[in-house]
């Protein structure tokens, strides 16, 4: 008994030993993955892209930009001159806030009529934006004591009063922003495997050689084999947006036939990404670790775990190499906000990129020989 | 171009991780020749046939395939040649009529459906063509991969050990339908360990360690390797054997069902050494032609081993 179970010990670990990829990936995976999400996670967003929309042009309303400029909660990307300019930052996912100074606050701060202050929160992303709006009030009233020496105010008073107005999900709902999230990630996760073994899969049965031998090219092979699960990609966003919809009331905005589209697109995006994979394994069990390496950023980096906006710049710029992202973006969009594709296009064209992208890797790096 | 002539390379070399596995070979085969490639395992005929249709990069040399460049026409090729793998690799989690379907959609053939129809017709394969090609058993699943290579109606046919494994019976009617396509001006190269599929070739080759031996017909390969041979039949050939094996003179001793083969490749050395055994009457020689099997075990045992 011993025996036997010390002879299939010794030929696992001398196989193991055999497949170096596998091994290094072992050791490196776990320490690396460790590092990246260590730094990068930050449960408290900090440097919410903000954009202020100035109705009047006064000196209070100055230092009030620099004071959200001064806190690191805000980092005030855009200042707009109209609603319309707001709206489309908005939809497009560009900023997640916006602070709209009246006009006629200043008079009204200095006659002591305690105005409104305009706070338009993205509340798409809930968790993102829900710590920011307590913090706006303080930062604002410091700012304007400070610079312009008001009177300080008596207890219990205020200079100007915080009218809030959370857009896309008034009642602050997690669901709303996690089902979209779940849709890109359940895609991801199915699409990658579907591709990632279809090549390896080839070789490892012998059949490569024959396929090899005969007329067919590498794109051939390639677009033959992402094709069929398209199909399967897009009933299963399908059934996954049904049950969003009936089950957890998730609302329908925005063009159906858009986010048909964009779905499409980032479907095969991630089928490319999957086949890319296949082309770069040795076999089925590096191809699947290398899958599992290139999902969990997806979760983590995305904005669907974790605010993306709470991550150093870094992280983000890892974030935004992930074909997740976008797709977030895109359905937080459609669905949420009634984007259109004018509001999506930087989206939709690095997906489009990142599709371009694995496949030419794909095709250069797939193996016309058996050498 | 000569058009007479199908495989034209010359001083084709290849390694694996710096270990030579084909050595300067160099080969003509001419249009409608059945052409037999022998030599004993890890020889380098499979490493030379993938060569020869783009499916390995030689290290160095050069040469032609149906008129193309092996190195850089290589899709040019595959299209016009069938090629047999030694070991079944179509798919076998698809039919018969799947497999040969999707071969002749990937050539782009016109009436696929039709085509492999009569295909599956022709190799004795109807009423199983939607059995797996996983479940069927060694024989069968040649017969398929032979009736897939061919389906493309390819000048040039690559089969490397067709016949590994196959019923004598099979083997047979293998070989005649080779001989009919090879009539219809279709060239064949084909790998074989067995001699009586060596004899039935319109030429040979005879590979060793990746060096090329001899070529030509199986009475010019037989001629040249200048063989004298005697068979002895008696009592204690065993004994016989192992004495003559140490003996200078005598490159080869082998059994025969009841006889033996000694032969030597320098007339009157061979005779000098077996002067002593003739008389002993125990055992009957007779002066006897080589055999192709004599010459191949003898070129081998010459041949440097580069294990
Ligand atoms: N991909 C490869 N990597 C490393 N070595 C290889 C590879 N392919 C073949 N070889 C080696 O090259 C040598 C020749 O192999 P090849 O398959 O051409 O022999 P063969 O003549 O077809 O033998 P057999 O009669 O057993 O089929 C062998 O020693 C084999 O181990
Ligand atoms: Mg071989």
């Amino acid at each position: 008994m011993f025996g036997r179970v010390s002879a299939m010990f010794v030929k696992e670990l001398l196989q193991l030993q055999r497949d170096r990829i596998t091994f290094a990936t072992m050791i490196a995976i776990p320490l690396i993955q460790l590092l990246l999400f260590g730094f990068a996670i930050n449960t408290e967003p900090r440097n919410l892209p903000t954009a202020v929309l100035m109705q009047e042009d006064s000196d209070l309303g100055r230092s009030i930009l620099s004071g959200l400029r001064n806190t690191a909660y805000f980092d005030v990307r855009r200042v707009a001159h109209s609603e319309a300019e707001v709206d489309h930052m908005l939809k497009s996912g560009d900023v997640l806030f916006v602070v709209e100074i009246p006009a006629g606050f200043a008079r009204a701060v200095r006659r002591g009529e305690t105005p409104a202050l305009l706070v338009i929160a993205d509340a798409s992303d809930p968790v993102a934006t829900g710590s920011a709006l307590g913090a706006l009030e303080t930062a604002v009233t410091m700012a304007l004591l400070r610079d312009r020496g008001l009177p300080a105010v008596v207890e219990g008073t205020k200079l100007f009063e915080v009218l809030q107005h959370r857009r896309y999900n008034p009642e602050g709902s997690t669901q709303l922003n996690i089902v979209p999230g779940l849709l890109g990630t359940i895609l991801t996760m199915t699409m990658l495997i579907f591709t990632a073994l279809s090549v390896t899969r080839e070789i490892e049965r012998g059949t490569m050689e024959s396929l090899l031998s005969m007329p067919i090219r590498p794109v051939e092979i390639m677009l033959g084999k992402i094709a069929p699960y398209v199909v399967v990609g897009f009933l299963q966003a399908l059934l996954i947006l049904v049950a969003g919809v009936f089950i957890f009331d998730v609302p329908v905005i925005g063009n159906i036939w858009l986010l048909a589209l964009l779905t499409t697109l980032f479907i095969t995006v991630n089928l490319s990404i999957g086949y890319t994979f296949s082309t770069l394994a040795g076999n089925q069990l590096q191809a699947i670790q290398m899958t599992f390496m290139f999902f969990l950023p997806n979760i983590l980096l995305s904005g669907f775990m974790f605010p993306f906006a709470g991550m150093p710049r870094w992280a983000q710029w890892i974030g935004e190499a992930l074909p997740v992202t976008h797709y977030l973006r895109i359905v937080r969009g459609i669905l949420l906000k009634g984007a259109t594709l004018s509001d999506l296009g930087i989206e939709a064209l690095a997906l489009f990129g990142l599709m371009l992208v694995a496949m030419t890797i794909a095709v250069t790096r797939f193996r016309q020989t058996l050498d | 171009m000569n058009g007479d002539v199908v495989i034209d390379v010359q001083g084709l070399t290849k390694s694996f991780d710096g270990r030579v596995v084909v050595r300067d070979l160099s080969m003509q085969v001419k249009r409608g020749q059945i052409y037999g490639f022998l030599g004993p395992n890890g020889s380098g005929k499979t490493t030379t046939i993938r060569m020869l249709c783009g499916l390995l990069t030689p290290d160095s040399g050069h040469g032609t395939c149906l008129g193309y460049d092996i190195i850089t026409q290589s899709v040019l090729i595959k299209r016009r040649v069938g090629y047999m793998t030694q070991r079944f690799s179509l798919w076998q989690d698809l039919s018969i009529r799947e497999n040969l379907e999707f071969v002749a959609r990937v050539y782009g053939l016109d009436k696929a459906k039709e085509r492999v129809r009569t295909a599956i017709e022709r190799l004795g394969l109807k009423g199983r063509e939607e059995q797996l090609a996983g479940n069927l058993s060694g024989g069968w699943k040649q017969r398929l991969a032979l009736g897939a290579c061919t389906l493309p109606e390819p000048e040039l046919l690559l089969l490397d050990e067709p016949t590994a494994g196959v019923d004598p019976k099979a083997r047979r009617e293998f070989w005649t339908e080779i001989h009919h396509l090879a009539a219809d001006g279709l060239t064949v190269l084909v790998s074989t360990h067995y001699m009586d599929e060596a004899e039935r070739c319109h030429e040979i080759a005879y590979i060793a360690y990746g060096r090329l031996l001899a070529q030509g017909t199986v009475d010019e390969v037989v001629a040249a390797a200048h063989l004298t041979t005697w068979t002895v039949s008696g009592e204690d050939l065993n004994e016989l054997s192992e004495q003559l094996e140490k003996l200078p003179g005598i490159d080869m001793v082998a059994p025969f069902g009841t006889s033996l083969h000694v032969s030597g490749r320098d007339a009157e050395k061979l005779n000098r050494a077996i002067e002593p055994f003739r008389k002993d009457k125990r055992w009957r020689w007779k002066p006897d032609e080589a055999t192709l099997e004599d010459v191949f075990i003898d070129l081998m045992s010459h041949a440097e081993d580069n294990f």
